[in-house]
């Protein structure tokens, strides 16, 4: 009887939340596009090592700046060709995934987590804190993002993990900003009231009851910087104040191919073209994401 | 509206500390002592080290320090470089011109064709020219600049020979730098030639700089456009039969501008982080360029000084299109 009951009320319930975001995303041609690409960027991130036929750093010495296989004096053997020092374009491109998925990840926990506790903290603080902590942001965003990042690489040192700091630190303040004004306009809401009437406390107030509803423009938010961080990233390497040679980091691999862009096209072409499916696949994404989560633009 | 002005001004003035007190804490945040560091490899005596010392203010207390430091910056003064030992001040001044030449010739471009491109992609919502202008806006708005100043110069400047990679104008002319915009000083010159050399040297960094403000203003402008042509005004007009031209060009433009203006001027600092790139890639000589040299030389009073009037600039850009966003639109003054 008790069964009978509850599939009765499973049946009867409007379909879950997952359902509904992916009903109005799946609308969206291509961010459907872009989130197959995305997956398969993912998949060569995690397989690199199984996939990529050559060692990213082993040097071909008698196969220098080979071009791809459909060019004349191109081989198989290295489909993409291979750089100055004989490296195979091919695994260095397929590594180079891993690091700028690497980046996206690290750079938009840290940035996240961090904006959404200071963002918290400051729509529920009191009014001293909360300036405090929004002119701090304001402070932040005077500085262009990427000369604040390199200015701060140079203090930290150049490193891809010192790279990923300075461009978490430069990304948080949207993360703050846009939790706080969620965090504003949901505080005066009814079922915020009803938990604080019932007794819960504000740490339970701004975690179990807030926040989960003010996550969409911050997934929206999250795609978008997962972008920023990976164009950033490579935007260092290539001013060689991110990843160091040999690691097969797209920005640096650019940065390494500059003196040959006239001779050797396809050193200079693929990494950039890496660069702009991966941002332009997490791009699409992000639109897609921001139009199923904002209920105006629905057509109901 | 002197209450609107007043309250910009109030927020506007402890960022400005802020502002200058990280750029205060670069020097001393730098690991190792920063005498030492500045010395570099060939080491110091232990006078020299005395010397600047005293020179620098490092062995005051540090309060005193930052309000010498805040004195200096209120009066010009932002110490010297230590490559070529002229002011930071007069250095970033002699060469912002090349940057602002830059940026300006770039944000024309991007308003040139981003505006009718987002307008054209309103007007047919959801047709084929709006999906390729919007799609092409992605790709402008996802495009590593770096590398698209690479392919261009692959392109245009090797396959086709068409600009020079590098520079503001060819070593075959020269004429006094009296205004710092090589347009206006070439064509003053009266040089045969030295304008267009000018004009050639600048197209390609104009376009790589101004390719993702483009992607910007066109998507900005389009969803602007969208929202103004569903008002009642804009069926009002149609009504009374004017013409789309009319219609779209003269009255839903004309309202779809005021948030566009917007992103234009706050796009400042995208510009100036653009700059950077730009300018190292064409070895064009302007303050982007400047600060990724001193900050590979370790010159850290130009970083120092640099950092800070950069920030500077863009918070008082963006005061002032706060200012006159309020001036424009009553509704954001009572906030």
């Amino acid at each position: 009887m008790v069964a009978v009951a509850e599939t009765a009320a499973e049946t009867t319930d409007r379909p879950g939340r997952l359902a509904e975001f992916w009903h109005y995303f799946r609308e969206n041609r291509g961010a459907v596009f872009g989130l197959w690409v995305f997956v398969a960027f993912v998949l060569i991130a995690i397989l690199a090592d199984i996939i990529a036929p050559y060692d990213p750093t082993q040097q071909y010495r008698e196969n220098l700046l080979q071009p791809p296989f459909w060019q004349e004096g191109g081989s198989w053997a290295f489909p993409l060709g291979t750089d100055a020092v004989g490296r195979d374009m091919l695994s260095r491109l397929l590594h180079g995934a891993r690091y700028s998925f690497y980046v996206g990840i690290v750079v938009v926990v840290i940035a996240a987590s961090g904006g959404i506790l200071l963002g918290l903290i400051a729509g529920f603080a009191p009014k001293w804190l909360d300036t405090i902590i929004m002119r701090l942001m304001d402070i932040i965003l005077a500085f262009p993002s990427l000369l604040l990042a390199l200015v701060l690489v140079a203090i930290l040192g150049p490193s891809l993990t010192n790279a990923m700091i300075a461009i978490a630190i430069v990304l948080q303040p949207h993360y703050v900003r846009l939790t706080r004004a969620s965090v504003i306009s949901e505080r005066s809401k009814d079922y915020v009231t009803a938990a604080k009437v019932t007794g819960a406390r504000l740490p339970r107030l701004m975690f179990i009851t807030v926040l989960p509803n003010c996550l969409s423009p911050i997934i929206v938010q999250a795609a978008l910087s997962f972008s920023t961080a990976i164009l950033d990233a490579a935007a260092l390497g290539f001013l060689g104040m991110g990843a160091q040679p040999p690691t097969p980091e797209w920005g640096t691999m650019l940065a390494e191919a500059r003196e040959f862009i006239l001779r050797a096209w396809w050193v200079v072409t693929f990494p950039g073209l890496a660069i702009l499916i991966t941002v332009l696949a997490i791009n699409l994404m992000g639109d897609g994401l921001r139009d199923a989560f904002d209920p105006k633009l629905r057509r109901s | 509206m002197v209450h609107y002005i007043l309250s910009r001004l109030l927020t506007f003035l402890p960022t400005f500390f802020g502002v200058t007190l990280i750029s205060f804490s670069f020097i001393r945040l730098l690991p190792g002592d920063p005498i030492v560091v500045m010395a570099g490899e060939r080491g110091i005596t232990a006078e020299r080290y005395k010397e600047l010392q005293e020179q620098l203010g490092f062995d005051r207390p540090l309060i005193t320090q930052y309000l010498e430091y805040l004195g200096g910056v209120l009066q010009g003064d932002l110490g010297q470089s230590f490559v070529t030992k002229r002011p930071v001040w007069d250095e970033f001044f002699a060469l912002f011109p090349a940057t602002l030449e830059l940026s300006i010739c770039a944000m024309i471009f991007a308003v040139a064709l981003g505006l009718p491109a987002g307008v054209i992609a309103a007007v047919n919502r959801g047709k084929f020219f709006d999906r390729a202008l919007m799609s092409t806006a992605l790709v402008g708005y996802s495009m590593p600049i770096f590398w698209w100043a690479l392919l261009l110069i692959i392109v245009v400047s090797g396959m086709l020979g068409l600009t020079p990679v590098s520079g503001r104008i060819s070593l075959l002319y020269y004429f006094p730098n009296t205004t710092g915009f090589m347009l206006i000083d070439s064509l003053a010159s009266g040089q045969k030639g030295a304008f267009a050399s000018a004009v050639h040297h600048l197209v390609l960094p104009t376009i790589v700089l101004g390719t993702i403000p483009l992607a910007v203003i066109a998507r900005q402008t389009r969803s602007a456009m969208l929202e103004v042509l569903s008002e009642d005004y804009i069926r009002t007009a149609r009504a009374k039969g004017l013409s789309p031209y009319r219609i779209n060009g003269v009255h839903a433009l004309r309202n779809a501008l005021i948030p566009v203006i917007t992103v234009i001027g706050l796009s400042v600092g995208t510009l100036l982080a653009g700059a950077i790139l730009t300018e190292t890639i064409f070895s064009w000589p302007g303050i982007g360029k400047w600060m990724v040299d001193s900050i590979f030389r370790r010159d850290y009073p130009v970083v120092q000084g640099g950092l800070m009037l950069i920030a500077v600039m863009v918070m008082i850009v963006n005061l002032t299109v706060d200012v006159l966003y309020g001036l424009i639109n009553p509704k954001i003054r009572k906030r």
